[in-house]
């Protein structure tokens, strides 16, 4: 069987449902439903209007000459998701699932979100589809984030500060399980990552395999060859799976996700699951995580928000374990070096998160030589970055150079 | 044979049903939650049920998440809770079923951890966020070892996972009164009558409600029509703000709710 139609519950011994029987009858029922609409063609249809309409779809690809003078002189092409409406890949999903949810009956969307980009693609969704919208952050997030923050409150939704445990996206995770399980008749959890439980991770994906699909076929055209890798950054792993999936079967095609190794995978302060977690159940499905020898969930660090979650999609730990791709750590600095050379060199300025791909696409090109094309998944922009960037670089008025 | 069962049955004899008290293991300290879990046993409490702290309780509310977190920020480890159940259970012969979610159960080993529950004196675990379709390990390591597996029933569940969760339980069956977590609630919902209805017509011979029960009426009330009653917050918020005595006091309230003593 091709790699490509794998459909759950299961990825060989990940994903499966670790939640509380009270959200079974509702996973049944998007699962149903979800299934529903694959033989349906006026949700694709519907889909696809949106998607031409709104969300700018097809996105281009760009190629970087000036970039990647600093790779080796490998080709490297950047899908340009950062030019989708709202600022990043995460639209792709949320319309789908919104969608979804619409022919549900569902009236009221709660989201989780790390750097703030699903949560104001779904506070986007609501705004579209006239639903109400509770988007759960932590509340470290909500500070390093706070121009997300406006943006979702500006769009009608109510952002919820979540106050225990890290105060991070894992906690915005588990505080949204808690509310999906009191108000699930009403309401439709549009989970934001490829992690969550059966069918979670297989439906997001295939909102965002469309990614890899455009850009397979956008290469194809501008090279006449298939790129040698694909490099995304790896949080729960939604943009790097939308990127990979087309590609899967391409065996010529190497896969390359690059995680957040934050201080350093030396030190405590990382959020590299895949290069130093072990499986566990975290968040309804089995997967690689980051957890101490009792089973608790540690916490993650990452100057990337979006990055910084100590679990990972269980479609990632399985292609990791079938050798199929190859996850690697990059760190706060080399993200944060990369970001500023994208900007400088091509004037593109991306999102902390896809830095970490293009910091990975540099090594990468100096071990592939300048024969090589590598492909980029440009995930998100920078905007909601600025903060930290600025503070980062020092490049505020006033502030030491 | 099932610990809980008999604890079940005995307590329908005495006094027409059973009150079922929670605690987290390691609250506020590891002794003084041993001390906690004995004086539950002592003051009307039929059947044990202790919480094993974990970093993601998605189905707690508030009240029982500061309590686990206070009882992990003090350092609380796995191998502990062997300890201490095994002291409470040295003391009273009240059975003593876990609550735990699944990963620690997972990071532990499974077989390893039901044969250290098993040699603790437990009667068996209560897994929130272990569905019997994911659980073929622990059914095993249970089955092995003679311990108690409790699986939620939910309004939301069919009738299909309904039979399920009562095939694969053993103990009880445990009936979540309201779609919702753990927390105090002024009303038991409706929709607990009409899931321990149901469970009955698929015969299921030991029911406990939980989720909401805070007062001796609402003990009660459940007990007119299941098995057991199961109360959490509303001990871990007494001993919380009261101690050990205050704790006493709260049990002995709501074990003035079963029929017998009424």
């Amino acid at each position: 069987m091709a790699l490509r139609d794998e459909l759950g519950p299961y990825f060989g011994e990940f994903g499966g449902r670790f939640v509380p029987e009270s959200l079974i009858a509702a996973l049944d029922e998007l699962a149903a439903a979800y299934e529903l609409t694959k033989q349906d063609p006026t949700f694709a249809q519907e889909l696809t209007h949106l998607h031409a309409t709104y969300t700018g779809r097809p996105s281009i690809i760009t190629e970087v000459p000036r970039f990647a003078e600093h790779a080796g002189g490998a080709r490297i092409i950047l899908k340009r998701e950062d030019l989708n409406h709202t600022g990043s890949h995460k639209i792709n999903n949320v319309l789908g699932q919104a969608l979804l949810a619409k022919r549900l009956g569902k009236k009221r969307l709660i989201a989780e979100t790390g750097a703030g980009q699903h949560g104001v693609a779904t506070a986007t969704a609501a705004a579209l589809f006239g639903m109400e919208c509770v988007v759960y952050m932590g509340q470290v997030d909500t500070e390093r984030q706070a121009l997300n923050v406006a943006r979702m409150r500006l769009l009608g939704a109510t952002v919820i500060p979540v106050t225990n445990g890290s105060r991070t996206l894992k906690d915005a995770i588990n505080e949204a399980l808690r509310d999906w399980v009191t108000n699930v008749d009403t309401t439709h959890y549009l989970l934001g990552t490829v992690a969550g439980p059966h069918p979670f991770p297989v439906m997001v994906r295939d909102f965002h395999k469309i990614i890899g699909e455009e850009a397979r076929a956008q290469v194809l055209s501008l090279t006449g060859r298939l790129p040698d890798a694909v490099a995304a950054c790896v949080g729960g792993g939604s943009n790097a799976i939308g990127i990979f999936h087309a590609f899967l079967d391409d065996a010529s095609v190497g896969l390359y996700g690059f995680e957040a190794a934050g201080r350093g995978i030396d030190t405590p302060e990382h959020a590299a699951t895949l290069t130093l977690g072990r499986p566990g159940v975290l968040h309804g499905a089995r997967s690689y995580m980051l957890q101490d020898e009792d089973g608790q969930t540690m916490e993650s660090h990452s100057i990337s928000a979006g990055l910084d979650y100590p679990g990972v999609g269980p479609e990632h730990s399985w292609l990791k374990d079938l050798g199929r791709a190859t996850y690697r750590p990059v760190t706060d600095v080399a993200a944060m070096d990369a970001l500023r050379l994208l900007s400088r060199t091509e004037g593109i300025i991306p999102a902390i998160e896809t830095a970490h791909g293009l910091a990975g696409a540099l090594e990468l090109g100096k071990e592939l030589g300048s024969d090589a094309i590598i492909l980029v998944n440009l995930s998100g922009r920078g905007d909601k970055d600025m903060q930290t960037a600025a503070e980062y670089f020092g490049i505020l008025d006033g502030a030491p150079n | 044979m099932s610990l809980v069962e008999t604890g079940l049955d005995a307590a329908k004899r005495a006094t027409g049903g059973a009150l079922i008290g929670y605690l987290p293991l390691g609250f506020p300290t590891l002794d003084e939650s041993v001390e906690a879990a004995i004086t539950l046993a002592k003051n009307g409490v039929d059947v044990l049920e202790l919480g094993l702290p974990y970093s993601d309780p998605v189905m707690d509310g508030l009240v029982i998440q500061q309590a686990t977190s206070i009882a992990l920020e003090n350092g609380f480890r796995i191998s502990d809770a062997f300890d201490a159940l095994a002291q409470i259970t040295a003391e009273v012969e009240t059975p003593a079923l876990v609550m735990t979610y699944w990963n620690p159960v997972l990071a532990f080993g499974v077989d390893s951890f039901a044969q250290k529950l098993k040699e603790a004196g437990g009667a068996g675990l209560i897994t929130p966020d272990l569905i019997p379709d994911e659980a073929q390990l622990w059914f095993d390591a249970s089955e092995h070892y003679d311990l108690d597996r409790v699986f939620l029933a939910a309004p939301s569940s069919s009738e299909e996972r309904l039979k399920r969760a009562i095939e694969s339980s053993r103990g009880f069956v445990y009936a979540v009164s309201t779609m919702g977590i753990t927390g105090t609630r002024k009303d038991v919902d409706t929709a607990a009558v009409s899931l321990v209805t149901k469970l009955r017509e698929l015969e299921a011979e030991h029911v406990g409600v939980g989720l909401g029960i805070s007062s001796a009426e609402q003990v009660g009330e459940v007990l007119s029509y299941a098995d057991g009653a199961i109360v959490g917050s509303a001990l871990v918020q007494a001993l919380a703000s009261g101690g050990v005595e205050a704790l006493a006091q709260t049990a002995l309230d709501l074990a003035t709710g079963k029929p017998a003593t009424a």
